[in-house]
Formats: structure tokens, C-alpha cells, sequence
């Protein structure tokens, strides 16, 4: 317990000196179905997760399409 | 990372789009791949998140400092032509890459006339023409004429399996064949009439479920398969279609117009995919996507970094997903330490009481884009809302699933003081979770919702007969308001959360999920009915790209045996399972011992077994073997193998017939991969492969093209003409096996005389699979493998909470494949084992005892074993065990006297819904 409290205080500490708030555990780069499953993983488990996308919505090409196989669910 | 400037400010914006309609610049939508015009100021796509609007290039203000008529609209003052890029530094412990795929340009190429002629499109365009909220409003036109095509052409393999300087990839895209059966399936549902026909060379249907899916295709009026290399001949000038040139064996050369042609383009790696790689420091593989381990797909060549998606080679949606959750589970292995430091819990406002106000119903009606608004008036649907009882607010919606559409429901639900909601929409299946949460944002019980399926069961079904349709929605929102008035609020509970896990099954499924969850700090038991570890892995000795699977397999069974938190039990059998999510109860007999084992989750990994052949004489005569018989026989170099002359293979044994109507996907590529190893052997070796499709799908593909160099020869043959073996003694007096097939390509019956002969045979699932249904109350498919909680979206998980899935039980997978996968079920599973508690349904079954007269129907009826008896002040009488009941009310239907009932489904509840109904009439 106490070397969690300790652990704690260091990455605030580091936090601190970087002097802004960008401290995360995990970036993921692309936000297709597969960066935002492997987001929305880290953050369930416990984790800061940086998502980062080159288009101004995350989405990826699986947004633009109309259904997906073999069910025909809706793709979007 | 620089952070492009948007010139909106999101915090802003509301998404009101009054900018987009006032702004002057027409500019092609990249979204909708060029096909139609959007605007300088635009919102990405409809359901874009964030869903704010951004100025893209083509500005007036950006170029030429004129116009700003969207600052002068702005009410909310949201633009911003100050902004700048900024600069922004991240520091994080691990990288996921999920960099995804290009669509293979065919421009490049020239060839297929492709930006030259208009009624040419890609796959990725026509998804937009097919798409609701894509170019055409959900309707396939021409570019040319805008009118509806009726014979339309498909040409598969676009940019995919060839090589050719002029652009083009050796590899195989994976999908492009199921999505072109897809789209075809799709243009038969807009036009019944519509004549679709696909040009293709193998049909790839080697995933789950897809080989029926394929013979669905094939089956519907007006769509034909041709197998045959296409060219595009000319344009008509009068009337835009387009010929292609093909062949037949029948027919030879043709020439035929088709109204539209759509090119099945492949996947690329990304644009500057080495710019990116030198910017993370990671290697590439020839093709540009990146370098993985052999025996870990997940990971990249730097310490740290990891990478999911298409990013790892050509991969389908639900191979995204799953290696997305298995970079998270390795993520989670690096960085254990500082779990829960960094990330902040979610709070919601206290809930407000209205138990005692009178009901205030709010309506919500989706446009879902055009998906309802074409065919139900919906402002109409409004009105009629409105008159309802109870009802004192109603509006209509884009998307009501949009971020900023479930604020605004929360903000008018405050602001008018609303106690009940019906958002009329598509089915609960998909959103009833989001507009229950909105319903948390507003302080509401999430409970009190109704939702009117007004798509699935009114737009879709009833595109024809708008008047009907709108008839229906308003019947539909009347009966979910009448039901709305009557609804109760329910608490969910917390459950505790074991933090063990229990893994049934040791082969590299069960081995490599046992081992990543162990290292993320949780105890494992690890449960095998064998009394070794490794599974079928034992019986394979390398894979196609060169990993030494005893050497890896014996790796990770000494790291399994020495790891602290791992207990193994082998030669074991599961003789009982029982409870729920985070708390089950399993029992375990090994050596004679049963231990009770308490864990929070389940990972099912009982993998699959060979198929026993009864054909081509296997069992009768030894020169006929099964592949795994044959690898056995090449690590061992026997001698009856190196003095073969000549090996035939034939494939598909056991599998795509009507016995087992699914594609068993390994042994294309265990053909290939054993034919290679013989060539390396032995080069005189004759080796013929008799198939039916070859099946090396994505990267595989280099190896089929290295075999066809070295000679190993191909010949397909087709499903109701198979190859015939038989006994016989050639020319020089050798007993030989005397294999005839009928050679398609020459027309004509060929005789292979060979010395032994390797049966591709079927993956069929495991014993233990079977086993693991009964006692864990999980599913399976029409075939015999495990059902998945969603096929895309949630592919290592069963419908029960709290059990995971992974390896061949699933599908036949290659090695990697189940490595994969197996990180993943590890890595949902810590989604559950990480949190001290989670939370339970609130809408459950109930009993009422003095109603129950301990008939015991509900407890047969319930496929989740969540009712037993107990011992209450009355006697023997049915309980539920809340946790594990789902609410799907199959006992109720049972019960003889009503006792039990389920929650937010009451008889009171339905009656009223009936009564609502019935009252149109």
C-alpha cells in the first residue's frame, strides 16, 4: 500500500514537471475499428489512452462502409 | 504530433450545420469518395465523433482571405480562423499502431478504365453509393446519367494477387470476395431485378460462416460467377456502359456490356508507410506492412511497440478487432504496474425520484439519416406524438445515436422536466445501452426507456408503402408511450469481482491467454484433459512463414510451468461448473482429487480435432495419409517418403459438402507449406495439388506463387466431379495409386500414377467443445464452433458474461491466428478481472412465491441455468439467481400461473403496449 501511494506521488511528480497534463499510459495511433477496440480495451482495463486519428472524426474506412458480411448488419 | 487546425471550435459547436448550408465553396466530399459535393465547412460524416464541423482546404477565407459568411452564422461562435497547428507532446509507456489499410488505387494502372470511364467505380465507392448517408441518399446511380444501373459487373482481385510492375500487390486482399458477394446481396435488396455478375479467379469464403454465405450469393435469381481473367474493352458512347472481355471453356472468347463495373480493389499498407515505420522506428516487411514476430503477430520490432488491424497484413473486421484487444493485453503485460494511476472512473448525476410525479413523456423520432425519413414521414410522426397522453415533448432527430443528439435528449429532458423517454428508432439490440446512459446523463433511472423500432420493423421492411409505413411508426410510438407510463425504475447491483481466472484447455490458445493474464498480475488455473500440454501444436512442427513450433511450443509450456500465479492441472476433467460473471464455481477432478476452483472468468480454449477420412481409400491403403500424417513423416525424413517420385494432395477432404458446409481454411496453406518443405527435400518430387479454390489468403499468397515456380502443379477440379483413386500398377510394373481428375482447364480425364498421396482433410471441432456447451451453457454454430457474443465486434466472447473464447474451438486458425486471438480473450478478460466489481442487470426475472407452485418449467425452460429451487418460509419454491438471468422471459411463457415475471416486461407493462395497439384499430 505504501509503495503504491509512493508510485503514485512519483507519477504526479513526473506529471508536474512535464508542466501539462499530456501524461498517458498507451497512445494508439489510427482510430479504425482497431485502434478504437484496442482503446476502449486499455480503458476498461484501467489505463489513459492517447487516440490519435490523421481525419477529423475516428471512424476509419470501416465508417464508410454501407454493411458488413455475413450478417449485413449496418456498417456505421 | 502536430494537431491540424480545424478553424471550429469544437467545445463549441454544435453541430447545427447552419454554416454548411450557408457556405458558398462546393468541394468533393472525400468521405463519399469524390462521388459527390460537400461543402468548405463541413461535418465529416454524419455520425463523425467528435461530431463537429472543420474547414477543409478548398476555404475562401484560407485561400484568398474572402467570405467568412460561417463566422457571421455561427450562433454558437464557434469558428475560428485564428487557429493555428499546434504542437502537442505526448509521453506514454506503450504504442498501439491500428494504422489500417489504402484502398488500392486502379488509377495507377490505367487497365481498367478506371477515372477514364465514369461508370467505373471501386468497391469503396460503390459502398458509398450504396450507403444511406453516402453519395446518392442510399440509391445506386450512374456517375453518367444518374440513372439505375441493371447489369452490373464485378472484376475481383483489383490491384491484388498479381504481379506487375505498373502497380499491383502479389498478395491476397482477404475480403475482397465476401464483400463483392456482400454488395451484390445488397444491389439485390435495393433491385430485385438487378442482373450481377462476378468476374473472379479462386472464391476466398475461408472464414466463419462465409462459405454459405458465398452459396447464398450464388443461389439468388440473376447473379453469376465467372471464372475468368477480365479486360475492359470500350466505352459506347451513346449510353456510357462499358465492355469487358472474358473467357469461357464453353464459349472462349467474350465480349458483353454492362451498365456499371465495379473494381474489388485490395488493401495497400497505409500512405507513407515507411515515413511512418522511420518515425516509430519499426521495421517493414517487403509489402510495406509492418514487420511482425512469427509467433506474435501483435508485436512490432521495437521494445514497447505493438500493432493491430490491417496494419499487420490484409485482415477482415473481426481479425481487427480481436488483434486490437490483443495489443491491449500486452499493453496491459508492459505496463501492469501503473494500472489505474493515471485513468478517472465516469460519474453520472445523482438520480432524480419521480416515482411520485405524474408520467412526462418525452419522444424522440430518428431520421437514422434517410434510413427512416425516406420512407416514414417523420415530422408527422412528431405531430401525432404529441397528441398522445402523457406526452409533453417531441422532436425529431438525425441521428438520435449521435454524440450531440443524446446531449440534447439529456438537455431537454432537464429542461422540460421529462420522467420518461421513447426515442423512436432502430432496434434495442444495437443502442438501448447509449439511450440508457443518456438517460443516467439526465439524472433519469435508465430504466425508464422504450424504444419504438420504427427501421428494422417499419422502414426497411416497408420501403414500398410510405402512407402505411408512417401509419405503422406512429402505431409503434403510441404502443411504446402507453407502455413508457407504466414502467418502473430498477436498480442495477455490483457484484464482486474474483480476480482468478479459470482456462479450460491447454494447447497455444489456452497456453498463451493463460500466460497473458497471468502476467498482468492474476491468478490462473489452467485446466487440460491430456496429459501434456501443447494440444495439436504437438503434432506441427513448422508454419508456412518458418517459426519452429516445438521450439516456441516448448517455450511457452516451461514458462507456464514455472510462472507463480499458473496452476496446471493435466489429465483433468471439469465435473462442475455453476455461478456468474466474476464469481464461478468450477470443480476439477484430476488424479483422483477434485478441487473446487473459484474464479471471475472463463477462457474456453478446447480447440478442434482432425477429420477421420472415410474417402480416397485413407485407412485401407498407408500411402494414404492425412497432412498431418505427412509432416510427421517429413520431420522424420522416412524413407518410403524421400523415395516418393511422385505425391499428389488433394484438398477440401471432409469439408464444403453438405455433411460439413463450411471451408476448413488451414489446409491451402498446410498444402503449400508441405509441398515447399518436399521441394526442399527432394526437387525431382513430383507433387500435384488437386483443390477446389486455393484458399492462401492475405500474405499467404507469396508462398502459392513460390510452389507454382517450383513446379508443384495445380489442378482444380469441381465439387460434383471428384478425383477418383485407386490401386494400380504402372508401366514399370510398380504398384502405384492411379489418381484420375478431370483436367478443366484441357477438357479431358487425366491419370496421375503416384507413390503416396496426403489427404488436405477437415477441422472439425473437439470433444471437449461439446463438453465445455453443456457445463458452461455457451453455443455454437450450425457447424459445431463456438458462437461469438457478435461475429464483428465482440469475437472472443460468448453471450454469458464473463466467458471468453479463443483458438480452433472458435475456427480453424493458423498458429498466429490463435496466438492472436488468445491475447485477446486475455485482454477482454482483464477488462472484467481488473475491476473490483461490475454491474448486473436490473431487468430480471421474479418469482412470486405464493403464485409459485414448484412445477419446475421455468428451471427446464431457462438456457442460462439461472433458476433452481430454494427453501423459502412457503416451501420448495423457484428463485432466480439475478446475475445470471438475462431477461430473455422464456419463463415466463412457461409459468401456469404468472408467478414469475419479468422485470420492465410485466404483464402490465405488455398489456398496455396491446391495449395501444389494438386501439388503432
Amino acid at each position: 500500500m505504501e509503495q503504491e501511494l509512493l508510485l503514485k506521488e512519483q507519477i504526479q511528480q513526473l506529471c508536474n514537471r512535464a508542466g501539462n497534463n499530456n501524461f498517458g499510459d498507451v497512445m494508439v495511433v489510427g482510430g479504425g475499428i482497431s485502434g478504437i477496440q484496442a482503446s476502449l480495451d486499455l480503458a476498461a482495463a484501467g489505463y489513459k489512452v492517447y487516440l490519435v486519428d490523421k481525419a477529423p472524426s475516428i471512424g476509419g474506412h470501416m465508417a464508410q462502409l454501407d454493411k458488413t458480411f455475413p450478417t449485413n448488419d449496418c456498417s456505421s | 504530433m502536430i494537431k491540424k487546425p480545424k478553424y471550429v471550435d469544437e467545445s463549441k459547436c454544435t453541430g447545427c450545420k447552419a454554416c454548411v448550408e450557408y457556405c458558398p465553396v462546393k468541394y468533393p466530399d472525400q468521405f463519399n469518395q469524390e462521388i459527390s459535393q460537400n461543402k468548405a465547412i463541413h461535418i465529416y460524416f454524419t455520425q463523425a465523433i467528435p461530431l463537429a464541423t472543420y474547414i477543409d482546404e478548398s476555404c475562401l477565407y484560407l485561400k484568398e482571405k474572402k467570405c467568412t459568411i460561417c463566422q457571421a452564422i455561427c450562433k454558437a461562435d464557434a469558428i475560428d480562423f485564428n487557429q493555428t497547428a499546434e504542437k502537442v507532446e505526448v509521453n506514454v509507456g506503450a504504442i498501439v499502431l491500428a494504422l489500417g489499410f489504402e484502398p488500392f488505387d486502379p488509377k495507377l494502372r490505367n487497365d481498367y478504365g478506371y477515372g477514364k470511364f465514369k461508370n467505373v467505380v471501386t468497391s469503396l465507392d460503390y459502398e458509398r453509393i450504396l450507403s444511406p448517408s453516402g453519395a446518392y441518399e442510399g440509391e445506386i446511380l450512374r456517375a453518367s446519367d444518374k440513372k439505375h444501373p441493371h447489369k452490373i459487373a464485378w472484376i475481383q482481385c483489383v490491384g491484388s494477387r498479381q504481379v506487375n510492375p505498373a502497380g499491383g500487390n502479389s498478395y491476397c486482399s482477404a475480403v475482397c470476395c465476401s464483400y463483392a458477394q456482400k454488395q451484390v446481396i445488397l444491389t439485390k435488396e435495393h433491385d430485385a431485378e438487378a442482373e450481377c455478375t462476378i468476374f473472379h479467379n479462386d472464391v476466398r469464403s475461408h472464414n466463419k460462416d462465409l462459405e454459405r454465405y458465398f452459396q447464398k450469393t450464388e443461389q439468388l435469381p440473376g447473379v453469376r460467377f465467372i471464372r475468368s481473367y477480365v479486360s475492359i474493352g470500350k466505352e459506347i458512347p451513346e449510353s456510357n456502359n462499358v465492355t469487358i472481355r472474358y473467357t469461357t471453356p464453353d464459349d472462349g472468347v467474350k465480349e458483353e456490356e454492362f451498365d456499371m463495373v465495379v473494381l474489388s480493389i485490395g488493401l495497400n499498407p497505409p500512405t507513407n508507410y515507411q515515413a511512418l515505420a522511420d518515425k516509430f522506428g519499426i521495421e517493414l516487411n517487403s509489402h510495406g506492412f509492418c514487420k511482425t514476430s512469427l509467433s506474435n503477430p501483435m508485436e512490432a520490432t521495437k521494445p514497447g511497440v505493438f500493432v493491430s488491424g490491417s496494419f499487420q497484413g490484409p485482415a477482415d473486421i473481426p481479425e481487427s478487432v480481436y488483434t486490437a484487444s490483443g495489443a491491449g493485453s500486452q499493453c496491459g503485460e508492459l505496463l501492469d504496474y501503473r494500472r489505474g494511476k493515471l485513468s478517472k472512473e465516469r460519474i453520472y448525476p445523482p438520480e432524480r425520484d419521480v416515482s411520485q410525479e405524474e408520467p412526462k413523456v418525452g419522444v424522440f423520432v430518428c431520421h437514422c439519416g434517410a434510413n427512416i425519413s425516406r420512407v416514414v414521414n417523420v415530422p408527422s410522426a412528431v405531430e401525432y406524438a404529441l397528441t398522445l397522453p402523457n406526452v409533453v415533448y417531441a422532436q425529431e432527430q438525425l441521428f438520435s445515436c449521435a454524440t450531440n443528439s443524446a446531449k440534447e435528449i439529456a438537455d431537454m429532458a432537464k429542461e422540460k422536466g421529462l420522467n420518461r423517454l421513447v426515442i423512436a428508432a432502430c432496434s434495442i439490440r444495437t443502442l438501448e445501452p447509449l439511450f440508457r446512459d443518456t438517460l443516467r446523463e439526465a439524472g433519469i433511472n435508465q430504466y425508464y426507456l422504450d424504444m419504438a423500432n420504427i427501421r428494422e420493423h417499419c422502414s426497411w421492411v416497408h420501403s414500398k408503402e410510405k402512407e402505411e409505413a408512417t401509419h405503422k411508426a406512429k402505431d409503434l410510438i403510441r404502443m411504446s408511450v402507453a407502455r413508457s407510463s407504466h414502467l418502473k425504475p430498477l436498480q442495477e447491483f455490483a457484484l464482486n469481482v474474483n480476480k482468478t481466472a479459470l482456462v479450460v484447455g491447454g494447447g497455444v490458445a489456452g497456453l498463451t491467454s493463460a500466460l497473458s493474464v497471468a502476467n498482468q498480475g492474476h491468478e490462473v488455473y489452467l485446466v487440460e484433459k491430456d496429459t501434456d500440454l501443447g494440444g495439436m501444436a504437438r503434432r506441427i512442427h513448422y508454419t508456412l512463414e518458418g517459426l519452429d513450433v516445438q521450439e516456441y511450443l516448448h517455450d511457452v509450456i516451461r514458462q507456464v510451468y514455472q510462472h507463480p500465479l499458473i496452476r496446471v492441472y493435466t489429465e483433468a476433467a471439469i465435473t462442475e461448473t455453476g455461478g456468474f460473471v466474476g464469481n464461478f464455481i468450477t470443480k476439477v477432478k484430476a488424479q483422483g482429487r477434485v478441487t473446487e476452483i473459484k474464479h471471475g472468468a472463463t477462457i474456453l480454449a478446447t480447440g478442434a480435432e482432425e477429420y477421420q477420412p472415410i474417402e480416397y481409400l485413407y485407412g485401407k491403403d498407408d500411402r494414404v495419409i492425412t497432412h498431418l500424417e505427412l509432416e510427421e513423416q517429413i520431420v522424420k525424413k522416412e524413407e518410403s517418403l524421400l523415395n516418393t517420385r511422385s505425391l499428389v494432395m488433394i484438398q477440401c477432404v471432409g469439408c464444403r459438402n453438405e455433411d460439413r458446409n463450411y471451408c476448413s481454411r488451414i489446409c491451402c496453406s498446410e498444402s503449400i507449406k508441405n509441398a515447399l518443405k518436399l521441394k526442399e527435400l527432394n526437387p525431382q518430387m513430383d507433387i500435384y495439388i488437386l483443390f477446389r479454390d486455393m484458399r492462401t489468403y492475405g500474405l499467404k499468397e507469396d508462398y502459392y506463387r513460390e510452389a507454382a515456380g517450383k513446379d508443384v502443379r495445380f489442378i482444380r477440379y469441381e465439387a460434383q466431379d471428384q478425383p477418383q483413386v485407386e490401386e494400380a500398377v504402372d508401366e514399370d510394373g510398380r504398384n502405384v495409386l492411379r489418381i484420375s481428375v478431370t483436367d478443366l482447364i484441357l477438357g479431358k480425364k487425366l491419370e496421375i500414377d503416384s507413390d503416396k498421396l496426403a489427404l488436405a482433410v477437415a477441422v472439425i471441432p473437439s470433444a471437449g467443445s461439446q463438453e465445455a456447451v453443456d457445463l458452461f451453457k455457451v453455443t455454437t454454430n450450425q457447424d459445431g464452433f463456438f458462437k461469438e457474443a457478435h461475429v464483428k465486434l465482440r469475437p472472443v466472447e460468448f453471450a454469458v458474461d464473463g466467458v471468453y473464447l479463443c483458438g480452433m474451438a472458435h475456427y480453424p486458425k493458423h498458429i498466429a491466428e490463435t496466438i492472436s486471438q488468445s491475447y485477446a480473450a486475455a485482454g477482454r478478460a482483464l477488462t472484467l478481472l481488473s475491476r473490483d466489481s461490475v454491474v448486473a442487470s436490473g431487468a430480471v426475472a421474479e418469482v412470486n412465491g405464493n403464485d409459485c407452485i414448484s412445477c419446475g418449467a421455468c428451471i427446464t425452460a431457462c438456457s442460462y441455468g439461472a433458476i433452481e429451487f430454494i427453501m423459502t418460509p412457503q416451501g420448495r419454491k423457484a428463485g432466480v439467481n439475478p446475475p445470471l438471468c438475462k431477461g430473455d422471459g422464456l419463463c415466463n411463457t412457461v409459468c401456469p400461473t404468472g408467478a414469475i415475471q419479468l422485470k420492465n416486461f410485466t404483464n402490465e407493462q405488455i398489456l398496455s403496449q396491446i391495449d395501444a395497439a389494438v386501439a388503432g384499430l
